[in-house]
């Protein structure tokens, strides 16, 4: 649709798409609420935070410059340095755990079994409940008193000990698993559609070749699966870094410090501490983080499309 | 003099209100009061301020301090602010006041001879910013105080200790009698408490102030502040059964005669109370730990957020005169379980805790609380030290020292 309006076009490399700022005019009109939005409180509430975060801010956000101070105590203390420990083993177990448990489910469920609808429903019930709720039922059930511990001992072995919420070293653990029961179903439906999407002409032509079956899920349908899994990890890292509220309904951070999370931190200091400029310190350097993950990935993944 | 006192008084609030003289003002009150207690006391102030021709908005917020505090102080940044709100006295709101948000009492304060009769005085200090006074004190709560099961120590086959070095040595006793010797919530906020009533029994008021208040960091780091650090870990020893996380769950503990002792503020008493337990037979309660007999004087106080509304302002007006006078702070305190502010009202309805408490506040044994001492954010780093210090067994003294130093020259 290059037109005369826009001469200088023709002459642009043909890879390029042309500029055409007035084609569609009312789609762009559309859009500008949300590229506002997206400006202003994305990307100026971002910029906001990280400048903020080289003051002395306490109560009310104040422009009193103190350098890398507040970054130097974020890293000085030791419950941040336990909160990041603690996210980098969360991260790493939920991340591989759930993929792995999600992908089982899904090959499982795509095996054509009768009552198929009542396995995926009751497999992504869990996923219909809030984080609070899930992590008080996970509390109880992990409450020595109560649930499994209780369970197991009444049934004769008397000195099975399973108590991770109150023991420090673990604790962290005793969250996992209930993140993993709550977001494992979502992960194994999102599998499960990728599975369908795949050919039956191409497990038939496996079969015909005499392709064991497992053979055919690593080496062709897993790397079939690609924009799948990406769109997966996407999901489940998000997740991670913003775990919050199941660490509030399990265990409040404790026993002492030992399952903290630096979501938990940023709240606490900014709002119970009366320290903005503390908690902007920690949240820049989550962002930093997140950026470290989704810059490569982002690079890999449109940058190459962009070459070919 | 007196009487020209409460004239002029009179006249303030009177040229204020004078055009609510008519027709009803709303106010809504936030406050933190939710459990029974806290509620039936709450609602003597409701009742009065409704006996006035004006209206109490409740606005209750569920769940303790430390979650209504943020809410609270997010609405007044946030240009919504109530008519009336309960916080902590002290460093809390001292950048509200900074940023004008809050209403001068100053002129009310004076008419009506507050200095008079606020005791201990250190109550109005910490509402007084460059000498004007911004809330109104309305209870004073105190943390040092040991609650001691008579029926564990029976059990136990000893004595009820009168102060903390027997409770100490009281202790392989009870647990030889299969019993907690000190019940310990797993909150930062208790056991942070709880330090500091030991560095009040343990090391005296002297070095208190000296650190938290002069903030030396060299008399944090001196042999005497060791002494509190060895005493916290040798608590720390007799509470390592304790597994609750709630300080009532804790005080329950105390009550049903599992656990000897809680440290825990003369709220607990409340619980006692429920609990229908009697004071010197039932239960024991030792100020400042039986060692250093004094009191802190925290405490709750109301703060009046500006509003446009003439109206409602001469309502705030109403309303803290209402909350500090003398019938209103009897009613209060009696059902909230706390001492008055006021000087000169006769609480003879107390009960022997609450006596005790009394004693000490007219002898003038009285200190500041952390709150009126520290930011919070001083407080939530030593909040965050003590709990780790208290759950993490492997955590010697010298360690949970050396950060409390750090944490103590790096306060302002």
């Amino acid at each position: 649709m290059t037109t005369s309006e826009n001469p200088g076009s023709i002459r642009r490399s043909a890879s390029r798409a042309p500029f055409r700022p007035f084609r569609n005019l009312s789609a762009k009109f559309a859009a500008i609420p949300m590229i506002l939005t997206a400006l202003v409180v994305f990307v100026g509430g971002t910029l906001w935070t990280v400048v903020y975060s080289f003051t002395n801010s306490r109560l009310l956000p104040k422009a009193d410059w103190v350098g890398f101070k507040q970054y130097d105590r974020l890293w000085g203390t030791r419950r941040w340095q336990v909160s990041i420990e603690n996210l980098m083993i969360f991260g790493v177990c939920s991340l591989v755990l759930s993929l792995i448990i999600g992908f089982l489910l899904a090959a499982l469920l795509d095996q054509k079994i009768r009552f198929e609808d009542t396995f995926r429903t009751i497999f992504l019930y869990p996923f219909a409940m809030s984080f609070i709720v899930t992590g008080l039922a996970w509390q109880w059930i992990l409450n020595p008193s109560l649930g499994v511990q209780n369970v197991v001992r009444n049934l004769g072995w008397e000195s099975f000990v399973f108590d991770p919420l109150n023991t420090s070293s673990i604790a962290i653990y005793g969250i996992l698993i209930a993140a993993l029961w709550q977001g494992t179903g979502f992960i194994m439906c999102l599998m499960l559609a990728g599975l369908r999407g795949i050919d039956e002409d191409i497990w038939k032509a496996a079969r015909v070749d005499g392709i064991p079956t497992w053979k055919t899920y690593v080496f062709i349908v897993i790397p079939m699966m690609r924009p799948v899994f990406i769109t997966t990890l996407v999901i489940i890292a998000a997740g991670i870094v913003k775990v919050y509220d199941l660490v509030v309904a399990q265990t409040s951070g404790g026993p002492g410090i030992a399952s903290e999370v630096p979501a938990k931190y940023v709240y606490e200091k900014m709002f119970q501490s009366q320290n903005l400029a503390q908690g902007f310190a920690a949240s820049t350097m989550m962002l930093l983080a997140v950026l470290i993950v989704l810059i490569p990935w982002a690079y890999l993944e449109f940058g190459g499309k962009r070459r070919g | 003099m007196k009487f020209t006192r409460s004239l002029t008084a009179a006249a303030v609030i009177a040229a204020a209100s004078a055009s609510t003289a008519t027709h009803a003002t709303e106010l809504e009150v936030t406050h933190w009061w939710t459990s029974g207690g806290e509620a039936a006391a709450v609602a003597e102030f409701a009742s009065a301020f409704n006996a006035t021709g004006n209206t109490w908005v409740d606005g209750a917020i569920a769940g303790s301090g430390g979650v209504a505090r943020p809410i609270i102080v997010s609405r007044i940044i946030g240009g919504d602010p109530m008519g009336a709100t309960q916080l902590n006295h002290g460093r809390q709101a001292e950048e509200l006041i900074e940023a004008g948000l809050l209403q001068d009492l100053t002129e009310l304060a004076e008419a009506e001879g507050w200095a008079d009769f606020v005791n201990p005085s250190g109550l109005l200090d910490s509402c007084t910013l460059d000498g004007k006074i911004y809330c109104v004190p309305v209870n004073i709560h105190s943390w040092e105080w040991i609650w001691l099961s008579h029926q564990a120590f029976e059990d136990a086959g000893v004595d009820v200790p009168s102060d903390w070095f027997e409770f100490v040595e009281a202790g392989p006793a009870l647990e030889a009698a299969g019993k907690i010797p000190l019940a310990m919530g797993g909150q930062g906020w208790q056991q942070n408490g709880a330090f500091g009533v030991l560095q009040y029994g343990v090391g005296g008021v002297d070095l208190w102030r000296q650190v938290n208040v002069d903030k030396d960091a060299e008399a944090a780091a001196g042999p005497e502040m060791a002494k509190v650090f060895e005493a916290a870990a040798a608590a720390r020893e007799l509470a390592k059964d304790s597994n609750v996380q709630d300080w009532n769950q804790a005080t329950n503990l105390v009550i049903t005669g599992q656990a000897g002792g809680q440290i825990m503020g003369d709220w607990a008493q409340g619980e006692f109370q429920v609990a229908e337990q009697v004071a010197g037979e039932d239960y024991t309660c030792l100020p400042g730990l039986g060692v250093n007999e004094i009191i802190s004087t925290g405490g709750d106080a109301f703060y009046f957020p500006k509003l446009d509304d003439p109206e409602q302002t001469a309502a705030q007006l109403e309303l803290a005169s209402l909350m500090i006078s003398k019938p209103v702070q009897v009613a209060f305190n009696l059902k909230k379980g706390s001492l008055p502010i006021r000087g000169d009202i006769d609480l003879s309805a107390a009960n022997d805790c609450m006596k005790k408490g009394l004693e000490i506040l007219a002898a003038g044994g009285v200190v500041p609380t952390g709150d009126m001492v520290l930011t919070p954010d001083t407080q939530g780093q030593m909040e965050d030290l003590q709990t780790e210090f208290w759950s993490d067994l492997s955590m010697t003294a010298e360690e949970a020292q050396e950060r409390f130093v750090d944490i103590i020259s790096d306060a302002d």
